[in-house]
Order: C-alpha cells, then structure tokens, then sequence
C-alpha cells in the first residue's frame, strides 16, 4: 500500500464516507437549490487558473476546498482572526472576507507560494529562528501578514502607534510597539506574540 | 451564506438603475461588513452588484484650495497613507488607522466605511432576539439588554445603537461633503445630514434611498484640520471598536484657541457634533485646564445613558479634553 499523509487520508475516508452516504435515506433529503455559477480567471502563486464558482464562495474555500492550498487557514471566518491572510494584488487581504466572484484578474499569493528559489522566505525563517509559533495554526495567516508588514514600512505608510502621522515614516521607525499594532490583525492563541515581534523585528533590521 | 446571484454594472448610471429597479439588490465593494453581516443572516440581499471596477470613483484628488476628493472606492490604507491627507488633515488619517486591521483596511473602500451597519449584537445576530433594524417593528433588545457599548445621545425607545465608524467621525468634524449619484443626478449631502437619528423607524441609517450610490467624499479646507487629532477609547488598545472617540481640530491664536471642530463616536446613532462646546471653547486658554472641562461639559447635559453605559458621560468628557489638547499642541 502506498504511504498517505495526513490530509490524503482523511479525504479519502471523507470519499468513502461520502458514499456511504449516498446510498443511505440520506439520498431522500431535499435538494439544495443550485445557485448559478460565475466564471473566474486569477493567478495563484504564479500559476494561471480558470474555475466556475458559486457567487457565495469566499476566496478561503475556494483556496482550500477547489484549489488544496491548505495552507491558508480558517480560524473565525467573520474576518477577526487573520489566520486566513493572504495577498491579493501584493496588499494584505481577509480571504474570508472577500467573495471569490470578484477577484476575475487578480494575482494573489498564499502561503504555498512565498517560497524562494533558495529556501524558506525570510520571514519564514524568522519565524523558526525565534520560535514564533506553538500549535502553527496561525502561522500561515501571520507570516503572509509580517511579509505584509514590512513591505507597508517601506512604502512609509504610518500606523495607530506613529506618534505624528504628518512626519514620512521608515523602515527604520519600526518598533516593536509599530510591530504589535500593525500585527494586531492576527491573533494566536498560544499567545506567541513576544516571539512573532522579535522574528519581525529582526527581519526588518536585516533590511 | 444563503445563495445570491452577483453581477457588475457597465458605469455608474447603470449601477443607480440597477440599484433603483432590481428587488433585493445591495451594492459591494471590499464586502467586509457586508459578507460577515451575510454569514451571520443579518442581511440577506437576492442579488449583488460588484462596484469595483465602475469608472471615476477611486483615487485621490488634491484640491487648490487645499480640500480634498476620495473617491468611494479609494481604500481605507490607501488614504490613510496619502502624504498630503497626512499633512493636511491628521484627524482623517488617524480616523482611518484606528480601525479595524491592516487587512481591512487595505480591503475597506471609503463609501463602505461611512454606511457600515451597527455592532450591536442584537442586530448583527440573524437569528437572534428581536431587532428593529433588522425586523423593522420587531423591539428593542438592547434598550433594556446588554448596552454597554450603546448610545447616550439621541437614541430612541425603538433603537439605541450606535455609528461604528472612525473616520465618519473626523468627516463630520471638518464639514466633509458625500457625494451621491442617483435617479435624479448628482447631489452632495452635507455629512451632519448623512447619517440620521433612529426615531420612530430605526431600519435606515441614512437618508440614502433606492438608486443612490455614494461616488465620493469632498473634504473642504478648514483652518481647523492641520492641527488636528483622534483619540479613540476602547476595552482593546487595537483592533476594537470605540467606547467613545474624539475627533478634534483647534486654531489656536496666542495660546487661545480661536475655533474648535468637535464630534464623538460611539455615543449615538451618527457621528454626534458638540456645538455648544466648540463655541464655548473660542477664546479659552488651551492651559485652563478648568475652563476647558466647563466649555466641553454644555453638550453632555444632553447624554441620557442607559443601564451599562453610564461611564460614557465622564469618559466622554475627559476623552473630549485630551483631544482638544493633543489638537493643541499640534498647532
């Protein structure tokens, strides 16, 4: 028998499951409405995809569920955690909050494609370095939102903890009270945030 | 989510008749409030209309004479980081980066900011207790329920919900203008006439109507707007909405102030204007620390707190004084 990991065995019982199922009473349960479906054309982590997708779906079940990058997690799904963080266009964004329907055109990178062709991204690495995660449930969402984060310093945008937004603002002025505010977005509850400050910290002194 | 169909719109006229015809319609652009307030079945539109790609409503126009036009697609961020808004008026920045989290606001537009709905648990609850604003005639749950974070102004026995929005606040305070395109063309509404109080039917939370989409935001020059701050109170130092906020700018004239522009948020059902204090406060000292809390307490005679939220009126007040000085000092 061929060796399956974790989320391979777990969809192939969900398939056997499944059919279980359908031969079962369950087959008599009134039919769902089939909503009408929108055609979709983005790019994900650098791959041109085209899917139809019901109006409702959310960009974060289209990522797991149509697409298998399941590395994008889904924490609260009401837009509070941050665990399902990823780019769209090259800015931060909710995939839980945003309807897959309207991202036609858009390119947009998860956690799966931050990789460089030498290795983990640096914020990855920082992440390992100073031991920014316990359970790793968050870590995608908040790794997508530190690369974020620094890309935001460096264009000078200010945040709520700049003392005087009318001054340009730096790489240089991040502070790990810059830090806590801008990550505020992407909560752990193993409470790693002293560590997660540090590896972002770190990255943006190394410039 | 319940299912719903969703489509896009050739221009802006074409949107507004959309919007005025179609039943159950409701316009989308970053779908922040919208799709949580969908998830939780506390809206339940037949059919969206994707505003994002409708031409002439984003971007960021520098006005001569000092004024600035956002257009209702601009991104919260994207404003928020705009050099000149950072200079000219402050208070907006500030409105903007004391909300939400930088994944919001790089996915908020500016028109979705200003007509997001209350949070309110009561209302955003979909199969919850019973909610005027969502069942128009259903009660009050809050009125007599958990209202800690509820009105002390202007609230009515049918609603006692109040305005999240930050920035909407700094708006009010500097005379911002909405720019609506309806039925009937354009119109600017002045943004003290935008949001309404709840009376006798609370379902509204403006006075926009069928067709009307909000196409931008002016911001005329004020003197008041360069030396300028928010100040924001809530249970979280971040990502939180407001207990009470401050939107304050000053012009200050040999350590007087001149003029004052005051409004609070999280206090009412609309971004609540302090009238009597701005013009209590002309000619006060900005050091009189004692004749500043006499200006600021006139409009609180007003508050009528409910049964949780009775620390709003003193917190209120002083969250008034600080940034009436932070404005200050910045002059």
């Amino acid at each position: 028998m061929t060796s399956l990991n974790r989320r391979e065995f777990l969809g192939t019982s969900g398939m056997a499951t499944g059919a279980l199922a359908a031969g079962s009473s369950l087959q008599a349960a009134p039919r769902i409405a089939v909503a009408e479906t929108v055609s979709v054309h983005f790019v994900v982590n650098r791959e041109a995809r085209s899917m139809l997708v019901e109006p409702r779906a959310t960009l974060l079940d289209t990522l797991r569920e149509d697409l298998g990058l399941t590395g994008t997690k889904k924490g609260c799904d009401r837009g509070e955690c941050g665990a399902c963080t990823v780019h769209v266009e090259g800015l931060r964004v909710l995939s839980c909050m945003t309807l897959t329907a309207m991202q036609d055109g858009k390119h947009i990178t998860t956690i799966e494609g931050i990789e460089t062709a030498t290795g983990l991204h640096p914020v990855q690495a920082a992440f390992i370095d100073h031991d920014g995660f316990q359970c790793g449930f968050c870590t995608s969402g908040q790794i997508m939102s530190a690369i974020a984060v620094l890309a935001e310093a460096a264009e000078g945008w200010p945040s709520a903890a700049t003392s005087d937004v009318t001054r340009p603002f730096t790489t240089a002025d991040l502070s790990p009270s810059e830090i806590r505010e801008r990550m505020s977005g992407n909560l752990c509850r193993c409470a790693c945030y002293p560590n997660i400050v540090d590896a972002v910290l770190a990255v943006s002194r190394e410039g | 989510m319940h299912s719903f169909s969703i489509t896009t719109a050739a221009d802006v006229d074409d949107a507004v008749r959309l919007h005025a015809t179609e039943h159950g319609l409701a316009f989308i652009a970053g779908g922040t409030d919208l799709v949580g307030l969908m998830k939780d079945r506390a809206s339940r539109p037949a059919q969206l209309l994707d505003i994002n790609r409708l031409p002439g409503m984003s971007g960021i126009v520098l006005l001569a004479d000092g004024g600035v036009r956002i257009g209702a697609l601009a991104r919260m961020s994207e404003v928020a980081a705009h050099p000149e808004i950072r200079r000219r008026m402050p208070v907006v920045a500030e409105g903007l980066l004391f909300a939400a989290s930088g994944q919001l606001r790089n996915m908020a537009s500016m028109g979705g900011n200003i007509l997001q709905r209350t949070r309110c648990s009561y209302f955003r609850d979909g199969d919850g207790p019973p909610c005027n604003k969502r069942v128009p005639g259903s009660g009050c749950s809050a009125r007599h329920g958990i209202n800690r974070h509820h009105a002390i102004f202007g609230w009515s026995e049918g609603c006692v919900a109040t305005h999240p929005s930050d920035v909407a606040v700094a708006l009010v305070a500097l005379d911002a203008v909405v720019h609506v395109r309806g039925r009937d063309g354009e119109r600017a509404i002045p943004f003290a006439d935008f949001h309404r109080l709840p009376g006798e039917a609370s379902a509204a939370d403006t006075v926009l109507g069928p067709g009307d989409l909000v196409v931008a935001i002016e911001v005329p020059a004020r003197a008041e707007a360069s030396a300028s701050h928010y100040l924001k109170l809530r249970d979280r130092q971040s990502y939180e909405f407001a207990l009470v906020s401050v939107a304050a700018g000053v012009v200050i004239e040999g350590g007087r102030i001149r003029s004052a522009r005051l409004a609070m948020g999280g206090v009412a059902h609309k971004p609540w204007r302090l009238p009597a204090a701005e013009t209590n406060l002309e000619g006060v000292e900005l050091t009189d620390v004692k004749a500043l809390e006499n200006a600021i307490a006139a409009d609180f005679a007003d508050a009528r707190p409910l049964s949780d939220n009775g620390f709003k009126v003193e917190l209120g007040k002083r969250a008034v004084l600080r940034a009436v000085q932070v404005a200050g000092s910045r002059a």
